[in-house]
């Protein structure tokens, strides 16, 4: 290993080797992260006796033998995966986009507006944190199922008790964050006030001055917020698990337990898991870098 | 704040508060407060009515016989409910020892492995973003998703026990790994880290990056090896960190919930039970959601003293 004569000048031997070393270790740990994902993938695409004739050797992680989409088409018609994958990236879209607005213009309010209460209310906010939400799940459940809305017959309005096995009961709760209000605050405050000021004498309103200045101005914020939000609604399960047991309204993590209730059908199971895992993979690998640094982000608390 | 054009005495940033005017605020102040107020409210009405509520809610129904779905409504029981978890609940007892069971070995085992990982995508070599990028493919992947792929991993037939009988050359004949009481935890503890381990291996990489690259030049100089670097240098300056890492991870593995649900609904023989899957069986199914706002309320209490936990050991400093 260490023979590479022609490099010795510039790099240790020593140096090399803890490279080699390094890259050994993490090539084995790749393979103990990947593996599950890699079967997964693969065993999509085999009927079911053959991914237990595979499991036995490393086939299992090579798509080969009776390769097929059969088990998707599968998914599809004994399952309505269609119907559940619409309904998550609905709810999913409502709750990024509506929390990305309202979330910013109470970051705004907070961290670049003069008023009384502002204080006390950050504080609260902040206070909020601490709650996580398998604390108030279950008295939310109940809330809930007494809060009033405005239901359509057709084009008559009526009221209605209850948001139970609706839409709105999976996104209006979530689009209100108070992390996503601190991390706005936080971007937002490191913008001189001074553009603020400046426009203010040109008679720009405090609307058009978070509308036009401060939010061109924070991409990064609001890409952080996206992501932040993006995968608890796309991953949402406890919450859809107790609210709706309506199917036609249902998300795509509930339907995994379709196909737990079924004769266990693995390849389907391994399909529509992929099916649900795909986009945010893809997604994931599009926009690693702003990924991790959004995860990262939510460190910056301690 | 650098640019110091005159040598006027400077005054310490904390000393300039914002102006304060007493009397009537000025009509330009007063568009600002109503502006202020507009612009916040529908965040902070969202937070009232879907968490504030909630949580006085909690506390209410803690003390009553509230059933999810009931003709009647709810009366008062005191403390009642409170009893009947610590004293009338076997389950509830064995399921907060099974969360205490799964948090004493999923914090310093994921918290060192993490930083096992970050130490290692630290290096400066080619190809390092590659690993890291592998190392967080499970972080992004849904933990339901995660949870049953493991399932069948785990079967008898499945892939870990394939993979276990090739590695000891057939000696070992397998076992179905969450039908077992003595193994369903440990197997569920190994899942939830791979999952997860990533996450702290990210926030980890935060805090070594934080560390000036001059100490470990120094060190250098002074001779000392890797490891005296890790020990000197790099240990001391992660305690912030380790203390976020550390108290994340035992929030998340007191709220155990899906891992269970998907895999093993607290079975076999209640070995897998935990306090969050006990709220929702007790509060969900069973409708008894006086019982199971008792039993979140319990859980609350246990994350709240990690979070003063927390605070003291970070103001410390």
């Amino acid at each position: 290993m260490a023979t590479t004569v022609a490099r010795r000048r510039t790099v240790k031997p020593g140096e090399r080797r803890s490279a080699w070393r390094a890259y050994l270790g993490m090539s084995l740990l790749s393979i103990f992260f990947l593996f599950p994902v890699v079967f997964m993938i693969v065993s999509s695409l085999k009927p079911d006796t053959q991914i237990f004739e595979d499991v036995s050797g490393l086939k299992a992680f090579a798509p080969v033998g009776d390769i097929s989409l059969d088990n998707y088409s599968g998914v599809f018609d004994r399952v309505p995966a269609l119907r559940f994958l619409v309904n998550s990236i609905f709810v999913t879209a409502l709750i990024v986009l509506f929390g990305l607005i309202v979330n910013s213009m109470a970051g705004f309010a907070l961290s670049r507006m003069r008023w009384r209460g502002r204080k006390i209310i950050f504080a609260l906010v902040i206070a909020t944190l601490i709650l996580p939400f398998e604390t108030i799940a279950l008295p939310l459940v109940f809330w809930v199922s007494k809060l009033p809305w405005i239901g359509f017959d057709g084009a008559v309005p009526h009221f209605e008790t209850g948001w139970l096995n609706s839409y709105h009961v999976q996104v209006l709760p979530f689009v209100a964050n108070a992390f996503s209000i601190f991390l706005f605050a936080q971007y937002f405050s490191s913008i001189p006030k001074s553009l603020d000021e400046a426009a203010r004498v040109d008679g720009a309103g405090w609307f058009m001055i978070y509308r036009k200045l401060i939010v061109p101005l924070s991409g990064p914020a609001f890409a952080t917020v996206a992501i932040l939000t993006f995968l608890p609604a796309w991953n949402s399960y406890l919450w859809p698990l107790m609210v709706v047991q309506e199917e036609s309204k249902r998300p795509v993590m509930i339907g995994v337990q379709y196909f737990q209730q079924l004769a266990p059908a693995w390849g389907e199971i391994m399909a529509y898991s992929t099916l649900i895992t795909i986009p945010v993979l893809v997604f994931f690998l599009a926009f690693q870098r702003s990924f991790v640094s959004s995860i990262a982000a939510t460190g910056v608390k301690g | 704040m650098t640019t110091t054009t005159a040598p006027t005495p400077e005054v310490p940033a904390t000393v300039t508060a914002p102006r304060r005017r007493r009397g009537a605020p000025s009509p330009v102040r007063r568009a600002e407060q109503r502006s202020a107020w507009a612009m916040a409210a529908p965040a902070l009405i969202g937070l009232l009515l879907f968490l504030g509520i909630p949580t006085l809610l909690a506390f209410g129904l803690s003390f009553t016989n509230a059933r999810l779905i009931s003709p009647s409504g709810p009366s008062f029981v005191g403390v009642e409910n409170y009893t009947r978890a610590f004293s009338n609940d076997p389950t509830f007892v064995r399921s907060l020892l099974n969360t205490f069971y799964f948090a004493a070995v999923v914090v310093p085992v994921q918290s060192a492995l993490g930083l096992g990982l970050a130490v290692l995508v630290n290096q400066k070599i080619r190809g390092v973003n590659i690993f890291r990028t592998i190392f967080f493919v499970p972080v992004v992947t849904s933990i339901v998703v995660v949870s049953i792929l493991w399932t069948f991993l785990y079967q008898e037939d499945g892939l870990i026990n394939s993979i276990l009988g090739t590695l000891t050359g057939g000696a070992f004949t397998g076992q179905a790994w969450l039908q077992e009481p003595g193994t369903a935890m440990p197997a569920i503890i190994v899942l939830s880290m791979w999952q997860a381990v990533g996450f702290h291996m990210v926030i980890w990489l935060a805090g070594l990056q934080t560390i000036p690259a001059e100490l470990y030049d120094a060190a250098k100089v002074d001779g000392a090896t890797a490891r005296d670097q890790f020990r000197y240098v790099t240990w001391p300056g992660l305690r912030p960190t380790l203390v976020f890492v550390a108290v994340t991870i035992t929030i998340a593995a007191l709220g155990l919930f899906v891992q269970i649900d998907v895999m093993t609904r607290g079975g076999p023989l209640d070995s897998t039970g935990t306090i969050i899957f006990h709220a929702v069986q007790q509060g969900f199914r069973q409708q008894e959601v006086g019982y199971g706002a008792a039993i979140s309320l319990i859980f609350f209490v246990l994350v709240l003293a990690v979070s003063l936990l927390q605070r003291r050991l970070t103001r410390e400093k």
